[in-house]
């Protein structure tokens, strides 16, 4: 599904990503984990091909495609999802134009027929149901007056319209108290099957009691200074990341 | 997003292309012979004359007003022709089969086929090439509601009394440089009369078109409703391309008596120069209405074209409980000018107003908002709403606001909103992560800043509008 092979990126002149190497398999859940500052946001947004970041050397595989080489929308029609950490508001675009924009322009790359608009609304009101968003909120302005929560599961109601087959979550905890988080994870947990794979990127343990992940890495300095399962993370919120600070040199 | 944002702001006008449509005109420069001749070809009475010439003679000791956020070479009015007619249209078709097939061919690259127009019941065309009115459609239909809707040269011959009555009965013939020029070379446009009680059946609608090298064109717009009338009248331009500049000075009158609404919608659409900044509209208009007691007036316009804008329209508050609303959005691309807003003038008590303006510049373009608000010492009880934003795409453009507030009445509310913001890089990258396209991506990020005006639109305009933004703004991006 996904190989990072020895990734080398920088932000601003600053290089944030240190050689970083990443395999993935279709249906697996890969949690990322670090200190402030190790790069975890940055590769969410360098996987996107965001403008700023800027890759020096290394190599991203999608699907046996090179995703370097693809603009930011064409890594999306071919199922790259980033759930963003800060979810920006776009006034006046209501929620349901936006999705069907979306959604629309990833059936097209797939080369699936455009839903009609019954099906989509169909779809879009179940969909919001799921991630307990009154249907009202599709009417809405894209985030518009959203709180933290809302914007949050106006994230995963757009991934699970999308149907992406790799799902980056970029800290989509931060900000979220206890019920929103098992509403978030509840999304989540419904779409996980043998084909999809996801990235979650945390800070926190907290949200991998909820999406339990098959491995989790330790980003450190720019790099995956350690691997395990989810056993590795409970280490990491008894002990810190200090300890692994031998590891980065 | 710079580099982006460069690359989609470039696109060719669409209806860049010049009919060779032979055309008698006059030969440029303006004296009291050339206003005699335009009023002498239009067939018209004595009064009219006499009207025209003493605006011409007000007109000759005004000098052009320099106060607006524009900058231009002077222009020579010496050096523009006054009068220019189709010459096949001397004799006016009776039907759309007597139209000179390449007139018709013009208006259907400009994507306003009469026929389909026609058909599309609901709509009467009232087209202006040039300077002569040459099709009107639907006449029938509106004259059994009693509604006049004809050329004003028409108006003149055949409705006397009406429009002696109220031509610059809103806007006088001194009321400005623009105003005055107009009043005295007026060439053509609509005159519109909705009798006592009558709801206009059908949205009236009108292309205005400039075609002639170096011709000024000066098109006069009256709409009467009379007493509980309804009326909604739409008006849509475009240009072909040109290299040297064209002066449109254009007056709308509006008067809606006691207890009567016009919604006026304007799409605007006039070659607004290349990319370089050279050639384009100069559209200096006075548009302008009374509002009687309970009545109300709305003004919509989108504008996108033009190299230079300079328009305030703007409503008189004249009777008790009277509304007028101005809903605007104004693009700038490239090099164009716009300097635009309204005026709302409370007189009358409990009269209330609205105004939502939008204004988006890309490019190196540059916009300004102008808005006053003047409640008269009479005017007890009158609110007024004013909500101005702007949104700035690349970061060579420019925004202004110039809000004048007069109030002379305690009792008044009166409310401001100004905002500025940028299409950020954020947005276009939510976007863009979804899948969407840089240009789409600016397209419905604009649309979605426009939607409070473009819902005031009649629906089938404000699909148009929106199109419209999206051609302006291609190449603003990618």
């Amino acid at each position: 599904m996904l190989q990072i092979r020895e990734l080398v990126a920088s932000v601003e002149g600053k290089q944030i990503l240190n050689g970083l190497s990443l395999d993935i398999k279709p249906g697996e859940v890969h949690a990322i984990m670090g200190p402030n500052g190790a790069g975890k946001s940055t590769l969410g947004n360098v996987l996107t091909g965001r403008e700023g970041y800027e890759v020096i050397s290394g190599e991203v595989l999608f699907n046996g495609e090179d995703m370097l080489a693809l603009d930011i929308e064409e890594r999306a029609r071919a199922g790259l999802f980033l759930a963003f950490q800060y979810p920006v508001e776009i006034p006046g675009v209501s929620n349901m134009e936006f999705l069907k924009a979306a959604v629309d322009a990833r059936r097209s790359h797939m080369k699936q027929e455009e839903l009609s608009s019954f099906d989509f609304m169909k779809l879009a009101r179940e969909a919001s149901k799921k991630v307990s968003l009154d249907a009202a909120f599709l009417k809405r302005g894209v985030n518009e007056g959203f709180s933290g929560g809302e914007k949050k599961r106006n994230e995963i109601l757009q991934m699970m319209m999308l149907e992406p087959s790799l799902c980056v979550l970029d800290e989509t905890d931060s900000g979220l108290d206890i019920d929103a988080l098992q509403v978030v994870a509840d999304g989540v947990n419904a779409m996980r099957d043998s084909e999809r794979s996801f990235i979650v990127v945390t800070h926190y343990q907290r949200l991998l009691d909820y999406i339990i992940p098959d491995y989790v890495h330790v980003l450190a300095n720019g790099r995956i200074v350690k691997s395990g399962d989810k056993e590795l993370a409970r280490e990491l919120e008894a002990k810190g990341y200090g300890w692994l600070e031998g590891e980065v040199a | 997003m710079s580099e982006q944002v460069e690359s989609l702001i470039r696109q060719d006008y669409a209806a860049g292309f010049h009919s060779a449509i032979e055309s008698d005109t006059l030969p440029p420069g303006l004296d009291e012979d050339v206003v005699r001749f335009i009023s002498a070809a239009k067939e018209e009475p004595e009064w009219m004359l006499e009207w025209r010439l003493k605006a011409y003679r007000a007109w000759k000791e005004m000098d052009e007003p320099t106060w607006a956020h524009v900058h231009y070479p002077e222009i020579d009015f010496k050096s523009i022709s006054y009068y220019s007619t189709p010459k096949s249209m001397k004799d006016r078709p009776k039907s759309l089969d007597e139209v000179d097939p390449e007139l018709l061919e013009t208006y259907e690259k400009l994507g306003i086929p009469l026929h389909e127009q026609e058909a599309l019941a609901g709509v009467a065309v009232d087209a202006v090439f040039d300077s002569v009115s040459v099709v009107t459609t639907f006449r029938e239909k509106l004259k059994e509601a009693g509604v006049i809707f004809c050329p004003i040269s028409e108006a003149i011959r055949e409705y006397p009394e009406l429009v002696q009555k109220y031509l610059g009965s809103v806007v006088p013939q001194k009321d400005n440089f623009y105003a005055a020029l107009n009043s005295a070379v007026f060439s053509d446009g609509s005159f519109v009369y909705i009798p006592k009680g009558v709801r206009c059946p059908m949205e009236l609608s009108t292309y205005f078109r400039i075609n002639e090298l170096n011709t000024g064109q000066f098109e006069r717009t009256l709409i009467v409703a009379d007493e509980g009338s309804h009326v909604s009248y739409l008006e849509g331009c475009t240009a072909p391309m040109r290299d040297e500049n064209q002066l449109h000075a254009a007056v709308v009158e509006l008067v809606a008596l006691d207890g009567a609404r016009i919604k006026y919608s304007t799409v605007q659409n006039w070659y607004p120069g290349d990319k370089e900044g050279k050639g384009g509209i100069y559209n200096f208009v006075t548009k302008r209405g009374i509002a009687h007691d309970n009545a109300s007036i709305s003004w919509t316009q989108v504008e996108t074209g033009s190299a230079v804008t300079w328009k305030y329209p703007s409503c008189i508050l004249k009777g008790d409980n009277s509304v007028g609303e101005f809903y605007s959005v104004a693009l700038t691309n490239n090099f164009q000018q716009a300097d635009t807003g309204t005026k709302m003038i409370h007189l009358g008590k409990n009269t209330r107003s609205t105004i939502i303006a939008k204004g988006i510049s890309a490019g190196r373009s540059d916009s300004a908002y102008r808005g006053l608000v003047r409640i008269n010492p009479a005017a007890e009880g009158a609110r007024n709403f004013t909500q101005c934003d702007s949104l700035l795409i690349g970061d060579r453009c420019g925004a202004h606001t110039f809000p004048y507030i007069e109030n002379r009445n305690a009792s008044a509310v009166i409310e401001h909103e100004a905002t500025t913001s940028k299409v950020s890089d954020d947005q276009m990258f939510l976007c863009q992560q979804r899948g969407l396209d840089a240009e789409k991506a600016v397209s419905m990020i604009v649309n979605g800043f426009c939607r409070e005006v473009f819902k005031e639109l009649p629906m089938e305009f404000a699909v148009e509008a929106g199109k419209l933004l999206e051609v302006s703004l291609e190449g603003s991006v990618g």
